[in-house]
């Protein structure tokens, strides 16, 4: 059992990159995820661990010494809010294509533009549809809790390195901002050079001499290669939803109505549950913990299992309900219900919109 | 048991810090907490609240629209929050600097001269702890040495010192609270 | 007389020039003429000289050098548009001991890039910053780049480039002289000005870029920068010998060689 503390979302994952042996964050402030690069160059962690913390110029700059300290093989990590995100979208395209490991979160809050600084998930599409060009993936972990925002950076960074990738945590302004119980891991020693150039012999380290040069790039000119790399990548994101897919279910065994709901929304859905089984309704929860890759066949299965009907429940004007909506396939019902500009929704107007939008009268 | 609190007043007061304490005091008693504060540039301009949630079971929603029991400091949030007390819920209020005293009917509602006695006191610093003993009163939710607990925790080391003189300010708010309705 | 074979000549007293170790066996697809190609493998060579290759990374940028990690045989990461100087901070960063360089034409540093370019060079990042100067956005056809000069024929400047419209109007804006910007900061370490259209000019050159980077390996901070005008014959549609004859004539007064920073001392001329 690890130190139980009282921290901020944002602090528990700028305190778990400490702690699971991340080399560098490179980031820029933004509200409301600033608490991250703060606490990060409060707690000193060169002196620490050895890890490196710099304020870069911009989004931009920032992600794009992620993506070369990635390609040099070390455990590197950015983190903005969603027009600091929009910025960042140039390197995340790059890193899928020149297929590099790196960790990023994004502590959402409403737009289109500059929008508002509250809470909101209306960065869904952005982050598990790609916002760079070409044809790619990131994982997308979605927290519900201080303690999800912790435990998803060493995750994250396992599978970075697992499918040369990257991964966004998918968080929001509530879950950043707010103070929960968390319980931290033991400090994890970072990797040494010979750990790195054993583990990863992709990775940019100075060639070896009498051996061949290695080169990181997204770049192929030749158009039956880069067919092939493109075949290669979509291998890879198949393996990856074979692997990788995560959620948690919660009374859905006899459920006929399921909401749907990720991160903040996830845990006032919850609540919804629970007044919608004092009430007698059949109600359950299924938090797609990975948004990509998407629990598709969980939601098949519970509509197997009898569900009629599914409410997707959103900070945002109904984004995820696309990927419940390919689930559903036409056999079941599926609507979205959400509040947005920094509304959130009551447990009570939550379950309200399961009845009337999915169970009718 | 979940008490659902928002703690609003001025930048400086010590609202986030005494949030913190309770939430830090609430794990000490075994409780599920969450401590939401409002940020952004009106956290710069002058009101500060935060959403304090102590539960027997894992909270919901940090963010919330109503309270069972709501700590004013200062006018703007009497006007902001007192009617988001849910029926039969806590109002209790710091009357210095108020000028429209609460007014409804269907609520608890309390005074505590917080101002007043930290000056007594000598110490504009204990403020808040002098709020937090008089909410403790009303709502006693933590035992006094989880008190003590969150304070050890939620405050450096080098501030440790100064735990005796916050416990005597929480004694302070408990035998100075009035009900006023 | 004795007909003279080809191992008749391939012998070693009769060597005169041997290319570095360290570039590849892959032909150079720059233009015949073109500057990009000499400047390679002085970088080659000096890191030969140097013994570093085994611990080099270099940055490619995007333009004519987009590929030049085919070129180099040292480990390369190539960066988007104007972000080389953040990907070689990334780099160093994480790896301080190895020798980090990146390398970028006009539009990438000195346009797109600009504010990497300013902040890197301001966080005096210990790496060695290689800029070649043409004037001209090569790959992309020959539009007009931050440092194409006044009158200046470009696609995007068919009459010529023109700061401002006879009216006062602004219009395609003044040459950017970004090195001397550079050389301003207290970041930067070496700031020098070369180039490679004479067989002393590649003399000179040769002996800045090995400084550049001996300066990095000696010392923990400091941008080390070397900009190396250079033509463009294709898209300044000349041969090369003209090419370079009008870059002596029309880019070195703009742009006029010699260190303009050593040691973190500017050099007053």
């Amino acid at each position: 059992m690890g130190e139980l503390k009282l921290m901020k979302g944002n602090e528990a994952l700028a305190e778990a990159a400490i702690r699971c042996g991340a080399d560098a964050y490179f980031g820029y402030p933004i509200t409301p995820q600033s608490e991250v690069i703060e606490y990060l160059s409060e707690q000193n962690p060169y002196e620490r661990t050895g890890m490196v913390v710099l304020q870069a110029e911009s989004e931009l700059a920032a992600i794009n010494m992620v993506y070369a300290a990635g390609a040099a093989g070390k455990r590197v990590m950015t983190s903005s809010s969603s027009p600091g995100v929009c910025l960042k979208q140039e390197g995340l395209a790059y890193i899928a294509g020149a297929e590099v490991p790196c960790v990023f979160a994004d502590v959402v809050r409403g737009g289109p533009g500059l929008g508002t600084i509250q809470p909101s998930q209306a960065d869904y599409f952005q982050n598990t549809k790609g916002g760079g060009n070409g044809d790619y993936r990131n994982i997308v972990l979605a927290p519900a809790s201080v303690q999800e925002m912790a435990d998803f950076v060493p995750l994250g960074f396992e599978l970075a390195f697992k499918y040369r990738m990257a991964v966004c945590i998918l968080s929001d302004g509530a879950i950043g901002q707010m103070m929960e119980k968390v319980v931290l891991p033991e400090q994890k020693a970072r990797l040494t050079e010979e750990e790195i150039k054993a583990k990863y012999p992709w990775a940019l380290t100075g060639r070896k001499r009498g051996t061949q040069h290695r080169v990181i790039t997204s770049l192929d000119l030749d158009s039956a290669r880069m067919e092939e790399h493109n075949r290669h990548l979509q291998r890879k994101y198949d393996e990856v939803t074979k692997n990788e897919v995560r959620y948690e279910m919660i009374d859905c065994d006899d459920a006929e109505y399921v909401f749907v709901a990720y991160g903040s929304s996830a845990r006032i859905a919850q609540k919804s549950v629970q007044l919608g089984r004092a009430e007698g309704l059949k109600v359950g929860l299924l938090r797609p913990i990975t948004l990509w890759p998407y629990p598709t066949q969980a939601i098949r299965n519970l509509i197997d299992k009898g569900v009629k009907g599914f409410l997707s429940v959103e900070l945002s004007c109904g984004q995820m309900i696309e990927d419940v909506l390919l689930a559903c396939n036409g056999r079941a019902k599926a609507e979205h219900f959400g509040r947005v500009g920094g509304i959130i929704h009551t447990p009570e107007e939550v379950l309200e919109a399961m009845k009337k939008q999915i169970i009718g009268e | 048991m979940t008490e659902e609190i928002i703690i609003a007043g001025f930048g400086g007061q010590g609202v986030l810090s005494m949030g913190k304490i309770l939430a830090y005091s609430g794990i000490m008693q075994d409780k599920e907490v969450s401590w939401m504060p409002s940020y952004g540039p009106e956290m710069r301009g002058g009101t500060a609240n935060v959403t304090v949630i102590v539960s027997d079971e894992r909270v919901c929603s940090p963010i919330l629209n109503a309270f069972d029991t709501a700590v004013i400091l200062n006018q703007q949030s009497l006007d902001k929050f007192e009617d988001k007390v849910k029926p039969g819920g806590y109002l209790i209020y710091d009357p210095n600097g108020i000028t429209h005293k609460p007014t409804r009917k269907d609520i608890h509602i309390y005074s505590i001269e917080g101002a007043q006695l930290a000056s007594d006191m000598g110490n504009s610093k204990v403020f808040n702890m002098i709020i937090l003993g008089a909410f403790l009163k009303v709502r006693p939710i933590i035992d006094n040495k989880n008190v003590e607990e969150g304070l050890r925790h939620s405050l450096p080391e080098r501030a440790h010192k100064l735990i005796p003189l916050n416990m005597q300010a929480v004694q302070v708010g408990m035998d100075n609270i009035k009900a006023e309705n | 007389m004795a007909e003279i074979t080809l191992q008749d000549i391939i012998q070693p007293e009769n060597l005169v020039y041997e290319k570095s170790k360290l570039l590849t066996e892959k032909p150079f697809h720059y233009c015949p003429g073109c500057g990009h190609g000499t400047v390679h493998r002085i970088i080659a060579e000096v890191l030969e000289e140097l013994g570093v290759d085994d611990r080099t990374i270099g940055v490619s940028p995007v333009g004519c050098a987009v590929m030049a990690y085919d070129y180099f045989d040292v480990d390369f990461v190539e960066a988007a548009h104007g972000r080389a100087p953040a990907c070689a901070t990334g780099i160093k960063r994480v790896w301080p001991d190895k020798v980090v360089f990146s390398y970028q034409g006009d539009g990438d540093l000195a346009a797109i890039g600009t504010c990497e370019t300013i902040h890197t060079c301001n966080r005096g990042e210990n790496i060695t910053m290689i800029f070649v100067n043409n004037g001209i956005y090569g790959m992309t056809g020959g539009q007009m780049a931050p440092t194409t000069l006044v009158g200046m024929k470009t696609a995007t400047t068919p009459y010529g480039r023109m700061p401002q419209w006879p009216d006062g109007t602004p219009n395609n804006g003044f040459p950017l002289q970004i090195t001397q910007l550079l050389a301003q900061l207290p970041g930067t370490r070496y700031v020098t000005r070369q180039a490679v259209f004479s067989a002393a000019a590649v003399r000179n050159c040769k002996k800045a870029i090995k400084k550049a980077f001996q300066n990095q390996i000696e010392n923990k901070n400091g941008v080390n920068f070397v900009e190396i005008v250079s033509n463009c014959n294709s898209n300044w549609k000349m041969s090369a010998v003209d090419a370079n004859k009008w870059l002596q004539d029309n880019m070195l007064p703009v742009y006029p060689l010699g260190d303009l920073k050593d040691n973190f001392e500017l050099i007053k001329k």
